[in-house]
C-alpha cells in the first residue's frame, strides 16, 4: 500500500534534522511524489550523503512501498521558519 | 546473503569501465521511467557507457543497493564512483556538475550540450 504525503513528509521532518519538508503529488495517483527538503544537516555533505539521510528518515520504505518518491535535497545555511 | 562474490563482480565492473549504468531495463528498452532518464542524459552528452540490466540478475539486483548502500535503481559509477540515481544525476546535468565531472575524470562526450 503506498504511503500518503503527509506520512512521507513526517517522517523525513522526523528523521533528518531541522528538515522542512514540501511534498508535490506529481500524477494525483498516490504514488509519484517529489519532496523537497531543506535542512542545515545537509550542508557539507554531497548530494549523495543528503539523499542517504533521507532514505534513513524514511526507514527502508525507499525502494519499497516508495519506488517513485523523487528527492531533491537543498542544503540551507541559516535555518528557515 | 553473502555479498563477497557480487560486491566483487560489482567492483570489476565498475572499474573496468568509466561510466557505468545500472538500470531496471536495458538502456535500449528501459524498463522504468528513472532508467530511461539517466540513459537520455548520457546518450545526450553523448558519454560511451556499459549497462547491466538488474532485472535480468536478481543477486547483482540487491547486490548493487547494499554495495552502493542506496535503496533503488537506476545507479550510475563513474570511473568506479558512485555519482547517484535518476534525481541526483539530472540535478547534476542541469547545473552543468555532471558534464565538469565527467571532464575532469578524462570522459568523452561527443556533444557536450
Amino acid at each position: 500500500m503506498a504511503m500518503d504525503a503527509q506520512d512521507i513528509a513526517r517522517m523525513i521532518r522526523e528523521g533528518v534534522p531541522g528538515a522542512v519538508v514540501e511534498i508535490e503529488d506529481l500524477r494525483g495517483d498516490g504514488e509519484h511524489y517529489a519532496a523537497y527538503v531543506r535542512s542545515a544537516a545537509f550542508v557539507g555533505k554531497s548530494r549523495v550523503q543528503q539523499h542517504q539521510m533521507v532514505f534513513a528518515a524514511l526507514k527502508g520504505k525507499m525502494g519499497t512501498e516508495l519506488h517513485a518518491l523523487a528527492v531533491h535535497t537543498i542544503p540551507v545555511t541559516e535555518q528557515e521558519g | 546473503m553473502d555479498n563477497k562474490i557480487v560486491f566483487d563482480r560489482i567492483r570489476n565492473d565498475i572499474n573496468m569501465n568509466d561510466v557505468v549504468l545500472y538500470l531496471k531495463g536495458s538502456a535500449v528498452f528501459p524498463q522504468c521511467g528513472f532508467s530511461a532518464a539517466v540513459v537520455q542524459v548520457f546518450n545526450h552528452l553523448g558519454v560511451a557507457y556499459k549497462d547491466f540490466n538488474v532485472m535480468e540478475d536478481n543477486e547483482l539486483r540487491e547486490g548493487i543497493k547494499a554495495f552502493a548502500d542506496w535503496p533503488t535503481l537506476p545507479q550510475v559509477y563513474v570511473k568506479g564512483e558512485f555519482i547517484g540515481g535518476c534525481d541526483i544525476t539530472r540535478e547534476m546535468f542541469a547545473s552543468g556538475e555532471l558534464q565538469a565531472l565527467l571532464q575532469e575524470k578524462g570522459i568523452k562526450m561527443s556533444n557536450a550540450a
